[in-house]
């Protein structure tokens, strides 16, 4: 496999960069260590965000799931898009100019109550961390299908990565790697869609090229009796696309390695802008997505389907080895066929089973683009893994240095011991999460899924309410949180499949996925009704309240 | 130690200021209410809801409705915080808040 010696020269390119960063961008200071030193532009946060947000799932996997859902597939686009405008319009501009490093910080304040910040700490970790094991995994996996490396190897490549630039430098390292990460994922994300687009329709442009396509693909799937490609719910009812696209809103709004980057930046203004040019990088994928979905399924059914076995194309032959897709001839005509229906069903016409992952990782080969696209696409792959982990990371460290050790263990630490448990803290949750990439217990991909819910339905009421209405007292929000994770876990718990106890869906059939959307409607009415009948906060937080409408001063001194 | 939320700006007495303050803090709340009330109306009632009656109209050579529900809204939504950060912004010049 000569490509072999592409996507090596690749990944070394791309990781002595980072490390390059890392060693440029070291910190002192606790306040560069967790906020980069409140200096990042807005352009470069906004790309930094937008590799803090886009994981291995959204490089790899996104466009897989949407070409195997069609339509349906909207609600992660939705979803994963529309969260901004919420982080954007009702949270970033206020915790920026709260002026703290973490989100419990802002909850301890906010609720006066040390217990709140602890308990917020502790779920911001949980939450970190079962979402850092599917990067961590994700990485192992590229490592290994590609350079035929061990996936503990790949782990272990990825973490020390990782771990140079993330402990050295802190909130600034990960800022300024994020910003050549970004760069790395969406050039290879980009180059292989044009480079489709051009071949199925002379348009170079995958936004403009794709709905034309859509209504060809539309054809081909009738005529192979499933329903339309652009029909809207047919996999999702309509119930659960609109409350899970709700709850993959709220969550993303309420997910803590997304909302610190908006601390980083110097001003309220720019922590406003922030989320423009994040939402524009993100979006450029984001948009893009559905494109190589409906490209490549198009591509897929007209190269493979109703083809003969004996002359399947190369890119079919070297997958097959890697087990991502597979044929089984059962009516022995020595015909691929597909159709609707389980490829495990010996009944079933459906011949072929295809792992949704292959959409984006195949796409060079099926679009005949080369081994150097290629080699581009593995990057892109890593850059997305390592730069999600790396935030989630942050979120760990500084969760247990500022909010845990710093608050309650060694209230009069110096700045440098709390530097020190920050960094050792950062180490260890490299050293653990690459455990758990390596080892991964057998809920976790699971579990990333309810995630997003259980974030909606916790954090976001906390701290929505927590900005807009000063009547919201500790009691109040501890019970809404509380609540709001109880009633979502406990649908989860009984619902879901894989790691539930197998009921049917108890509530108008709603999905475990879209609970959240539930969860959090609840949460924000217990908040708000036990607020009314619990004494007022003190005096201290109404000036809390108001002082962060204002924008005027986010720039001064804050002593932490 | 924070910043005084109530802050003093030139020539003008704590009660004017204070009222000033509470206008802003108003016209913020209508302004963002307003985008989000686009925001609901995009990516739930146009994109979801509506979906297969806007399918039934032909844009770029397939159907609008899953256009918009893949493509359409997410260009909404990043209009939505571009103009919140213009609007915004001006605001905060218009009421003397800015830094």
């Amino acid at each position: 496999m000569g490509a072999q010696i592409y996507i090596a020269l690749a990944v070394i390119l791309t990781f002595g960069l980072y490390i390059g960063i890392a060693v440029w961008s070291r910190v002192s200071t606790t306040k560069g260590f967790y906020v980069a030193g409140q200096g990042v532009p807005a352009v470069f946060n906004g790309m930094a965000t937008a590799a803090d947000w886009m994981s291995a799932a959204s490089f790899i996997s996104m466009a897989g799931l949407i070409a195997f859902l069609g339509f349906d597939g909207s609600v992660y686009l939705l979803g994963w898009t529309g969260g901004y405008v919420l982080l954007a319009l009702l949270l970033a501009p206020y915790l920026r100019k709260f002026g703290k490093f973490t989100v419990p910080a802002f909850i301890g304040d906010r609720y006066y109550s040390g217990t709140a910040r602890v308990v917020a700490a502790f779920c911001a970790i949980a939450i970190s961390f079962t979402y850092v094991a599917g990067q961590m995994r994700g990485a192992g996996i590229v490592f290994s299908r590609f350079l035929e490396i061990p996936i503990g190897w790949g782990v272990a490549v990825g973490m020390t990565v990782v771990a140079f630039y993330a402990v050295l430098g802190g909130m600034k390292g990960i800022t300024w790697t994020q910003v050549v990460q970004y760069v790395v994922l969406i050039t290879a994300f980009l180059i292989p869609a044009i480079a489709l687009a051009i071949i199925l329709t002379g348009i170079p442009v995958p936004q403009v090229a794709f709905p034309g396509v859509a209504s060809r693909l539309d054809g081909l799937m009738t005529e192979l009796g499933f329903s339309a490609y652009t029909a809207a719910f047919t996999e999702i009812s309509r119930l659960n696309v609109f409350l899970i696209a709700l709850a993959l809103m709220c969550g993303t709004a309420g997910l803590p390695h997304v909302i610190i980057r908006f601390y980083t930046t110097k001003t309220v203004k720019a922590a406003r802008w922030t989320g423009v040019f994040a939402l524009l990088f993100i979006g450029l994928l984001y948009t893009t997505a559905p494109a190589v979905a409906v490209f490549a399924k198009y591509n897929f059914l007209q190269t493979v389907v109703g083809q003969p076995y004996e002359q399947r194309p190369d890119w079919f032959r070297s997958w097959e080895a890697t087990g991502l897709i597979e044929f089984a001839d059962k009516d022995g005509d020595g015909m691929m066929n597909y159709g609707p229906g389980a490829f495990t069903d010996p009944e079933s016409a459906n011949e072929l089973r295809i792992d949704p992952d292959i959409m984006v990782l195949a796409s060079p080969e099926i679009g005949g683009l080369g081994d150097i696209i290629l080699a581009l696409v593995v990057a892109g792959g890593l850059a997305a893994a390592l730069s999600t982990a790396s935030g989630l990371l942050l979120v760990i460290a500084s969760s247990f240095s500022h909010d845990i050790y710093k608050a309650f263990i060694r209230r009069h630490a110096s700045e440098q011991e709390e530097l020190l448990v920050a960094r050792s803290a950062m180490l260890l949750a490299v050293l653990f999460a690459g455990l758990l990439g390596v080892y991964p217990p057998a809920f976790v991909a699971e579990v990333v899924a309810f995630a997003f819910g259980l974030a909606a339905a916790s954090f976001f009421p906390a701290i929505v309410l927590g900005i807009f209405d000063p009547r919201t007292t500790k009691e109040g929000a501890i019970s809404g949180m509380v609540f709001g994770l109880l009633f979502t876990g406990f649908y989860i718990i009984t619902v879901a499949p894989g790691i539930g106890i197998g009921w049917r869906p108890w509530l108008f059939g709603i999905s475990p996925q879209g609970i959240g959307a539930v969860g959090m409607i609840l949460g924000f009415a217990v908040s708000w009704s036990v607020s009314r009948v619990t004494p007022k906060p003190p005096d201290t937080v109404q000036d809390l309240v108001e002082g962060i409408r204002y924008p005027r001063g986010s720039a001064a001194p804050i002593e932490h | 130690m924070r910043t005084n939320p109530r802050m003093h700006r030139g020539g003008l007495s704590d009660e004017d200021n204070r009222a000033a303050l509470r206008a802003y803090w108003k016209r913020n709340l209508h302004f963002t209410l307003v985008l989000l009330s686009i925001w609901f109306l995009a990516g739930y009632v146009v994109a979801i809801l509506l979906a297969p009656t806007l399918s039934q109209v032909d844009f770029l050579g397939g159907p609008l409705g899953f256009w918009f529900a893949q493509n359409g809204a997410i260009y909404v939504f990043w209009l939505l915080i571009f103009v919140y950060a213009i609007g915004m912004n001006r605001i905060d010049r218009e009421f003397d808040v800015e830094e």
